[in-house]
């Protein structure tokens, strides 16, 4: 009978503590506009999936799969090659790249695109000057073309890239000094040594930075939209709007999705076969290759060419064009924009930080199967377009209202209108949704460092749950905490789809200025606000990185605590 | 201490959600546009400049904006749906979020085939697509019909956007209508053989790869060209010039048009002055401003053209009712689906 009803108590506990509720309850209201969407499978779509069949759908699943496979490959290169240059070699230039490789993120890929092609189309300034040079016409000559495929992988790499590079670099921070001076003794060289110690155990991180480019380049619908490559986004919307099939949309929607969880699998795989801790203290710094001539050069050339491509060039077109637009795009208007766009960047990060914060410790303290589900649920957001997340918004959100205003007419016999429908609240609900993957995703790799028995340690000494976070984990999580806010904040500011179908009357955004001058094919006025868009992006990336490079004082400041705790017990 | 955080509260949770702090009803009117804000602002501030009424502005995609309508359903706090095609009035008053509004200046303004019949919609502006050519390389004698882009004389000569722009799935169904679903895919086939690219960019785009000779032929909208000519920007000035209109099938049916548009929305709550909003839009100093600031055609008769727009001469318009491009939008896409048209 004890026993019976000690299971009881326990399995109660085990699924009624606020920890499990929290989490599932806070993971099922962000996973709703997602499910909401999702539920449309279920009627039936009349004959256009034979339509599509016979038609595009070939292309959209060619195409998606083409993007991501170009941009994993672009993203990798690019990112890991410059983390481990900066991290591990000395070569001029060094401290300036550690930062400044971060500033394509600031770039949101539809613009980086409206720029490219702005110079390198056909129409554009470096075609007609060649052809001016060489007396060349139309089919006379080859030159790349920007708006295909291989410009879209191109571009969504150059602006993807610092994801994993960040995540990257993180990890090769962390690694243990020992472990590679290991390799060096055993006989490795410093490639095998990178190719067989730091790569695999930096893996985890990279193939967190991977899964977050790639479910933003499924998303993605500008560039490829602009760029007339047909993926399961564009086919998405035409199916929805053009053919007016939105069971349809959204069994093509599922279809997408099940790429996604390829990605999330994918994710959890590879960090649960690298599930260990580097337990060593730390007290020398990392080994730093000292680069010379060609080899620095090299190196130089390597981290600046990403930097050229990804953010000087397109920023400096947006800088040229600004020069001519400003004096009548800037007023008391565009003050109000910049404003605006800040407060909800600012606001929208912390909450979704917080939000994390909450859903990994649930995790973390009550890793049930329901919970885990749970949280990647919540995730699942990001690879989803942001029109899609806005249409799974408005239809809970309204039917919310709706139930509200009718009870209220009934019981009071006053009407409640709108509550949440067309209000702030509604737009950033959908940022969460769309972004908590991205912090989720940070601030569990930085739970990770913290290992179980520092808990343990912690605990023994009496600590109770909070007094450990803040007494422990904060210290050892501040960079990954930072590195959160500054993702989702940086997100936020470049979101565009949700934005212009949430957003309240007489309510703008940089992106959504930009976005309506672009679309309607004024560039040139529209480079203002999207170079405020890129300035306002600069700020917290120097923040970062500042935080990052101070990351490894920090880190001794947890060690020490950690020495401190296990002498203790 | 306690009390002043109370209201601090209440006025941060009203301020979220929107509920009015005030009691007082303001004279004001909503708008859902799909309209781009700089293409319309204007004209809203001098609307509340002359009657005191506050329009309150949300700019989005009409698609995105129309779903916004239905969910929001009776409770929205939209009165008046803009859109840029009559494609999509046409959807919003099948999804019944409009309400019929027939008044005698509505009625007196725009004409019978530029408003939905039951009085759902009015147009506000009209847009023709007709052929643009690069001067150097087309004689205007050359060309005809939109069918005749079909002929494979035209063979790797032609600039066209993606399928997915909803101007060129009215285009295709106003093809549909003029000549049937069977003989319409056929034209979009050899249509989609004979461009020089794969589909991509805008309308402006299409202008600028004629001018630059990467085609010979190009098919937008003539406001594009109206900004092109007489924007600030001295290379797409250049390319605009290379390029002159060509107004096809004038001894039959007419160019293909379209109109930019609004409808009243059935939750309207302020019925009044969206309807003085709708009159004011067609009113002739309004319709002035469309055709001066952004080079459409006025939709009120007799409502004088910008001088660049007068320059491309007169023409013959389609004069199918335009809720009927509507109707064949889903047929088209797919038609163009089948065509290989990207």
């Amino acid at each position: 009978m004890a026993t019976l009803s000690w299971v009881a108590t326990s399995f109660r506990e085990r699924l009624f503590d606020p920890w499990s509720i929290g989490t599932a309850g806070i993971a099922l209201v962000l996973a709703l506009p997602v499910l909401t969407v999702a539920s449309f499978v279920f009627y039936p779509a009349g004959d256009v999936w034979r339509h599509l069949a016979s038609t595009v759908l070939d292309d959209y699943i060619v195409n998606s799969l083409s993007l991501m496979i170009g941009v994993a490959i672009g993203t990798l290169v690019i990112g890991v090659s410059t983390a481990w240059l900066v991290t591990l070699c000395r070569f001029p230039g060094r401290r300036l790249f550690e930062w400044v490789l971060l500033l394509p993120l600031a770039m949101p890929a539809y613009i980086i695109a409206y720029t490219y092609t702005g110079m390198f189309d056909f129409a554009g300034p470096v075609q007609t000057t060649l052809r001016q040079w060489f007396g060349w016409s139309s089919g006379d000559y080859w030159f790349p073309e920007i708006r295909s495929l291989g410009g879209a992988i191109l571009m969504l790499s150059l602006v993807l890239y610092p994801y994993v590079y960040l995540l990257a670099r993180a990890a090769f921070l962390e690694q243990s000094v020992y472990a590679i001076d290991v390799s060096r003794t055993l006989g490795c060289g410093s490639w095998q040594s990178f190719f067989r110690v730091s790569l695999p155990a930096a893996r985890p991180a990279i193939i967190a930075g991977l899964s977050l480019a790639l479910m933003e380049t499924l998303a993605d619908y500008g560039t490829v939209q602009y760029f007339g490559v047909q993926t399961f986004t564009t086919g998405i919307f035409r199916t929805w709007f053009g053919l007016g099939d939105s069971a349809a949309a959204a069994q093509l929607s599922a279809l997408m999705m099940l790429f996604v969880f390829a990605l999330i699998l994918l994710e959890q795989r590879s960090r649960r076969q690298a599930r260990y801790y580097q337990l060593e203290s730390r007290s020398r710094p990392l080994p730093s290759y000292p680069l010379k001539g060609t080899r620095a050069a090299l190196a130089f050339i390597l981290c600046a060419l990403p930097l050229l491509l990804g953010f000087l060039l397109p920023s400096g077109q947006l800088f040229v064009w600004a020069i001519q637009t400003a004096d009548e795009m800037i007023n008391t208007g565009f003050l109000r924009l910049v404003l605006n766009t800040f407060a909800l960047a600012a606001g929208t990060a912390l909450l979704a930080v917080l939000v994390a914060l909450f859903m990994a410790y649930g995790r973390r303290l009550k890793d049930s199967a329901p919970i885990a589900v749970a949280v990647r649920l919540a995730g699942m957001g990001y690879a989803v377009p942001g029109t899609v997340i806005a249409v799974g918004v408005v239809l809970p959100l309204a039917w919310l209202d709706s139930v509200v205003d009718g009870f209220a007419r009934e019981q009071f016999r006053i009407s409640t209108g709108l509550l949440l429908s067309g209000t702030l609240f509604a737009l950033v609900f959908a940022y969460m949704v769309r972004f908590l993957a991205v912090a989720l995703q940070t601030v569990e790799a930085g739970l990770g460092k913290v290992t179980r028995s520092m808990d343990d340690a912690a605990r023994c000494l009496g600590y109770r749950a909070l007094e450990v976070v803040g007494k422990v984990h904060v210290p050892i999580m501040r960079t990954s905490l930072l590195t959160a806010v500054l993702l989702v904040f940086v997100d936020v500011m470049k979101e565009l789809p949700a934005t212009l179908v949430l957003r309240p009357f007489n309510f703008n955004t940089l992106a959504v200025r930009a976005y309506e001058l672009a679309s309607d094919e004024r560039l040139a006025d529209s480079s203002t606000a999207a170079l405020a868009i890129v300035l306002a992006g600069i700020v917290p990336v120097v923040m970062l990185s500042r935080a990052i490079t101070r990351s490894r004082r920090t880190q001794a400041d947890a060690l020490a605590t950690r020495k401190a705790l296990t002498n203790d017990t | 201490m306690f009390r002043g955080r109370i209201y601090l509260a209440v006025f941060l949770v009203a301020a979220l959600t929107g509920i009015p702090i005030t009691a007082a009803i303001a004279a004001e009117v909503n708008l859902y546009s799909a309209r781009k804000e700089q293409l319309i602002k204007p004209l809203l501030d001098r609307f509340t400049e002359d009657t005191g009424i506050t329009v309150n502005l949300l700019t989005g995609k009409a698609d995105a904006l129309l779903k916004r309508l239905q969910a929001e359903g009776a409770n929205s706090r939209a009165d008046v749906f803009i859109t840029v095609d009559a494609g999509r009035l046409h959807r919003a008053r099948v999804a019944g979020v409009l309400q019929p509004i027939i008044t005698p200046a509505l009625s007196q303004a725009v004409p019978q085939s530029y408003r939905d019949p039951g009085g759902y919609w009015y147009g506000l502006s009209v847009r023709a697509r007709p052929i643009m050519y690069a001067k150097s390389r087309v004689k205007p004698s050359e060309l005809s019909t939109y069918e005749d882009l079909g002929n494979a004389r035209w063979k790797g000569r032609i600039c066209i956007r993606s399928s997915s722009n909803i101007y060129n799935q009215s285009l295709v169904a106003s093809m549909i209508i003029a000549n049937g679903e069977a003989r319409a895919e056929t034209w979009a086939s050899k249509l989609v053989a004979n461009l020089a690219r794969p589909p991509k960019g805008g309308d402006r785009d299409q202008i600028k790869a004629a001018a630059a000779g990467q085609c010979d032929i190009a098919i937008a909208n003539t406001y594009y060209l109206g900004a092109m000519l007489s924007g600030k920007d001295e290379a797409q000035r250049r390319a605009a010039e290379k390029v002159a209109i060509f107004w096809p099938n004038q001894s039959e049916r007419g160019v293909h048009v379209n109109v930019s548009g609004a409808g009243i929305t059935k939750s309207a709550k302020h019925k009044q002055n969206a309807i003085r909003l709708l009159e004011f839009l067609v009113s002739d100093s309004a319709q002035q401003w469309y055709a001066e600031a952004n080079n459409e055609y006025p939709v009120r008769p007799g409502v004088a053209r910008s001088a660049t727009v007068r320059a491309w001469g007169d023409f013959k318009a389609d004069s199918i009712g335009l809720s009927e491009l509507g109707k064949y939008n889903a047929s088209a896409l797919k038609l163009m689906d089948r065509a290989g048209w990207k």
